[in-house]
């Protein structure tokens, strides 16, 4: 039978992302001494070498042998646990992390990192002279498949002690391996005590079993294996017989008595024998070692887009079936009343339709929880980046974690790692001073960022923030005047000065350093978060520290959105980015520029989108006039869409555009509305850029018909 | 049919073994250490364990001592699944009261080969 | 995808009939359709369905072969009218009118897409040796999207190649950065 366990491979690939986030972790914390963490830190280690050996990553096996050895030695205690070998221990991790990637595409791991930790490992391992016994003894192993195909007959007497059968090893299974073997002939002897005397648990039988077949001695042992040590076992080879006896002896048993029900001696003639002609069973024998020695399932991954699998709790899956079941109750009261229905059951009606919207609801919120991780799947990468940065700064810098339950949404948490990483290198390299200036300045030596999670409102609240010298107001505005980013001699608020960290190119620090600050970076951050609808502020006290603090939405999957009609499709706009919607009076209305349509409000000039236009759609109305204007923020930029129709409020699903066509311009998915149409979602942002895209093309062209005239 | 209990803190070689065994039409019950495990054989029997040695809470060697103190459990074969060959090892599960050892990396044919030597 | 219901929902034109068909031969499968009178075949493995005409809902600033997308089943999936990417014919939306729902899978991604012809024709067989290169002059439609020919009695059928069709073009109106 052959079974495929390729299937397995996503939950080995998963379990070894965790099972190495421990090792990290709990090296990152080990200190001598502490059995419990070096376990688990092993365990780990251990895991993953037996994982990776059934899918047939033979370079995963034989790094993480190595690892596994050295960590055996720690857990022993016959190595002490010093920095070094856990700098080693860590860079193995990421060797491992490595081998594995390359192994799940079917690579071979090129990585200089590889050998340059094997060897460090291999030294380390040296010094210690651990012998490498169990390759000794696999060698052996394989030797035992390598004979002659002459037929050997052999003697083995076999004595198992009084309590064999405690172990739960049970005689006839090892006479049945010996049959599977070769030819047996078995004789049963037993030496029973005294009826008073006798212990029926214990076994008082012993066996002489002469065999025929293509076997040595090595291979009669290893069935015996598990039983060396309780029993008397004796092998003698005979001779060697060109020719097998065609008619296998039976059983005879001397004393039918026998004390123990489960070794009853007659299923001993074992079929298996008798259906064993001449030398087949002997050559199946190495045959199926043969395969035993193979990995189970060479497995290559094709290099396609991994959807990912979610572990859920039981708790979660268990107040999805209850809600189901809940749901299915409504469902059946309501079909009942619709049976006979009549005017004097509408109340009834209504009552169950409040109650079907409240389960619907309720699931709704549930399967949405099911998606939701704790952050600490995000946070668990900062204890080892900011122990290799103060490595590398020579800062010492304690870090601090709070609100790790924080559950959040996987896509945002997947999407939100790369941006948390910069802004906690950028905490170590440009927020921590110095030791010698922290001293100076009255502050201990060692520096704290501290990582927060918590929920507020519907969005989740990450920040980054540092004891250190906090942000020069001043250098900053100075670079952004010399930048050209601000006009000299303006008047901004704190919060203005500090988002000027986030313009494209902009940098303070005075070095650039191969951590961060490499000008590159804090706009993008931004714009990562931004791209998961969150936004960032920044607070900071000079000498005191800065804080960084993201704001996120819960889940990217649903939102709250508003119906609008351009023409004969229907668009969603997210009420979260609506400020109001108005319809336009006559009087507001101003043109600029010559084209441009300003809408005022209140004291705002707010310029005008046609939507239709945007869009390339034909409209019921183009005129601004009288037009429904639908005000939207962001960027801190107010714009009014220009639509045709507000229709309903409701909550949509975001289908993503991009799974079978493209990302579009100005949209950011497309939901199902409850008439089983589509409906594309306004991407607010995006189609600010538009319009400001289309200005300037427009200007352009102005211009080039210009300078084409003067020509 | 024969009931077999397997108890591991891998989760993957857990669903591997279970798979391989079921697929060989036996009944299987996972537990994710030797404390579930022994919990488990406390409410039910088996006519087989197949045990991790290195798990969190209660490791294989005290499962199995466990396991040889519960009445039905005294002559129901135990095999230890580890990825350690060392002979140090085989013989403190042998004290233990262990039937037999299962190394790893887990091989389904080999596993379901060696089995056979401990059940119908 | 449901054989049974691919047969009876399909709209039949012409002499062709699904019904009756034996689905289970050695050499290829293609199913077949029409685009203006001209026959054209897709691999048969790649086709998730067949649906009658829906209006779409168009998507903002997309090239007009790109007639929108639609839900089917919970997922978006977009429309093209090959007629307009190929320019043969006329894009007219009557009963007959049909979308083919092709599921293509490459080593990037899968995409399903739906591509809307005149109406779908039949099933058939093609050994290798049955394709015949296409002649290097071309007619409207660009060389790539061509597989090979096979002829059919007094007809000739296109077999398009369906990795070539899931590409889609950029917007005109896409820019870099």
């Amino acid at each position: 039978m052959s079974i495929d366990l390729s299937q397995f491979l996503p939950s080995f690939l998963e379990e070894s992302d965790e099972g190495l986030a421990l090792m990290e972790s709990g090296l990152l914390d080990l200190e001598p001494g502490d059995d419990e963490s070096i376990n688990a830190i092993f365990r780990a280690a251990h895991s993953i070498k037996g994982g990776a050996g059934t899918f047939g990553f033979n370079q995963v096996t034989d790094f993480t042998h190595l690892v596994e050895t050295l960590l055996d030695e720690m857990r022993d205690g016959r190595r002490e646990i010093v920095g070094a070998d856990i700098e080693i221990l860590l860079k193995s991790v990421d060797c491992i992390r490595l081998l594995i990637e390359a192994e799940k595409v079917g690579e071979t791991c090129e990585d200089s990192r590889i050998g340059h930790t094997t060897d460090l490992l291999n030294q380390t391992l040296a010094l210690s002279d651990s012998s490498n016994e169990e390759s000794n003894e696999q060698a052996s192993v394989e030797s035992t498949n390598v004979g002659g195909s002459s037929q050997t007959s052999w003697q083995i007497e076999f004595i198992p002690e009084h309590h064999l059968v405690q172990t739960g090893n049970d005689p006839i299974f090892l006479l049945n391996a010996l049959a599977d073997l070769g030819e047996v002939s078995i004789r049963c002897q037993s030496q029973l005590p005294a009826f008073d005397e006798l212990d029926p648990e214990e076994l008082f039988l012993t066996w002489q079993i002469e065999l025929i077949a293509d076997v040595d001695e090595d291979e009669i042992r290893e069935i015996f294996e598990w039983v060396e040590d309780e029993c008397q076992l004796n092998i003698t080879k005979v001779e060697t017989v060109e020719q097998v006896l065609a008619e296998p002896e039976h059983i005879a048993s001397e004393n039918t008595e026998a004390p123990v029900p489960q070794i009853e001696p007659e299923p001993v003639t074992a079929p298996e024998a008798s259906i064993a002609p001449t030398s087949a069973p002997a050559a199946s024998t190495p045959a199926t070692n043969d395969k035993a020695n193979k990995p189970a399932a060479k497995a290559t991954v094709k290099a396609k887009p991994d959807a990912g699998s979610i572990r859920v709790g039981v708790d979660k899956v268990d107040s999805l079936i209850n809600l189901v079941g809940e749901l299915v109750i409504t469902q059946s009261m309501l079909s009942e009343l619709g049976n006979n229905f009549d005017l004097t059951k509408v109340e009834r009606l209504n009552a169950g339709l409040e109650q079907l919207l409240q389960n619907t609801k309720e699931l709704q919120e549930s399967v949405m929880r099911i998606r939701m991780l704790p952050i600490s799947f995000a946070f668990n990468r900062f204890p080892r980046l900011v122990h290799d940065l103060s490595l590398k700064t020579g800062k010492q810098v304690d870090l601090v974690i709070n609100g790790e339950q924080t559950e959040l949404d996987k896509t945002v948490m997947e999407q939100i790692g790369d941006p948390l990483v910069h802004l906690v290198r950028n905490a170590v390299d440009h927020g921590i001073e110095a030791g010698e200036q922290r001293i100076a300045n009255g502050k201990p030596a060692q520096g704290t960022i501290t990582l927060d999670a918590y929920h507020q409102g519907g969005n989740i609240v990450i920040e980054i923030s540092d004891d250190g010298g906090g942000i020069n107001r001043d250098a900053v505005l100075n670079k952004a005047i010399e930048k050209g980013v601000v006009e000299p001699g303006v008047t901004l608020t704190d919060s203005q000065v500090f988002d000027l960290l986030f313009e494209p190119g902009f940098s303070t620090a005075k070095q650039v350093s191969d951590i961060s600050g490499r000008g590159v970076g804090m706009d993008v951050v931004k714009r990562n978060i931004q791209a998961l609808g969150g936004r960032i502020q920044v607070e900071s006290e000079q000498g005191q520290g800065s804080t960084f603090r993201v704001y996120l939405p819960l889940t990217l999957a649903i939102l709250d959105g508003q119906l609008v009609k351009v023409g004969d499709q229907v668009y969603v706009i997210p009420l979260i980015s609506i400020v109001e919607s108005l319809q336009a009076k006559a009087e507001l209305i101003n043109t600029v520029s010559g084209d441009l349509v300003l809408y005022r409000l209140r004291e705002d000039n707010v310029p005008v989108l046609p939507v239709y236009q945007l869009f390339n759609l034909p409209a019921d109305n183009k005129d601004v006039e009288g037009c429904l204007l639908v005000v939207v923020e962001a960027d801190g930029q107010k714009v009014g869409l220009m639509v045709d129709d507000l229709l309903a409020q409701q909550q949509v699903v975001i289908k993503s555009l991009e799974d079978n066509y493209q990302q579009v311009d100005g949209i950011s998915g497309a939901t199902i509305l409850g008439d089983g149409s589509v409906a594309m979602i306004i991407d607010i942002p995006g189609i600010i850029d538009m319009a400001l895209s289309h200005a300037r093309d427009k200007q352009d062209q102005f211009y080039q018909s210009m300078t084409q005239e003067h020509v | 049919m024969a009931n077999i209990l397997i108890v591991d803190d891998s989760n993957s070689i857990r669903d591997m073994v279970s798979f391989t065994l079921k697929s060989a039409s036996y009944n299987t019950v996972e537990a994710k250490d030797g404390l579930e495990g022994l919990n488990a054989a406390k409410r039910s029997s088996f006519d087989l364990v197949i045990t991790d040695v290195n798990m969190p809470n209660m490791d294989g060697i005290t499962l199995c001592q466990e396991l040889r103190k519960l009445p039905n459990f005294r002559f129901t074969p135990i095999l230890m699944l580890t990825t350690e060959s060392s002979t140090d090892m085989k013989m403190k599960g042998k004290s233990a009261g262990a039937t037999g050892w299962l190394v790893k990396p887990f091989n389904p044919e080999k596993l379901l080969a060696t089995i056979k030597r401990v059940i119908r | 995808m449901d054989m049974q219901a691919l047969a009876s929902t399909v709209p039949v034109q012409g002499e062709y009939s699904l019904e009756g068909i034996d689905f289970i031969t050695n050499g290829d499968q293609y199913l077949t359709f029409e685009l203006d009178q001209e026959q054209y075949g897709v691999d048969i493995l790649s086709v998730e369905e067949i649906r009658s005409w829906e209006k779409p809902t168009k998507i903002p600033n997309s090239p007009t072969y790109v007639v929108g997308v639609i839900n089917m089943r919970g997922v978006i999936v977009p429309i093209i009218d090959l007629r307009l990417k190929f320019g043969i014919g006329t894009a007219t939306y009557t009963e007959t009118t049909v979308v083919v729902v092709l599921t293509i899978e490459t080593d990037e991604h899968s995409r399903t897409i739906g591509f809307v012809v005149d109406a779908v024709s039949d099933v058939l067989d093609a050994e290798e040796s049955d394709i015949k290169p296409a002649p290097a002059f071309g007619g409207r439609i660009p060389p790539c999207y061509v597989d090979g020919l096979v002829n059919l009695e007094n007809d000739l059928v296109t077999l398009l190649n369906v990795v070539e069709l899931q590409k889609i073009e950029a917007h005109a109106s896409r820019k870099k950065g």
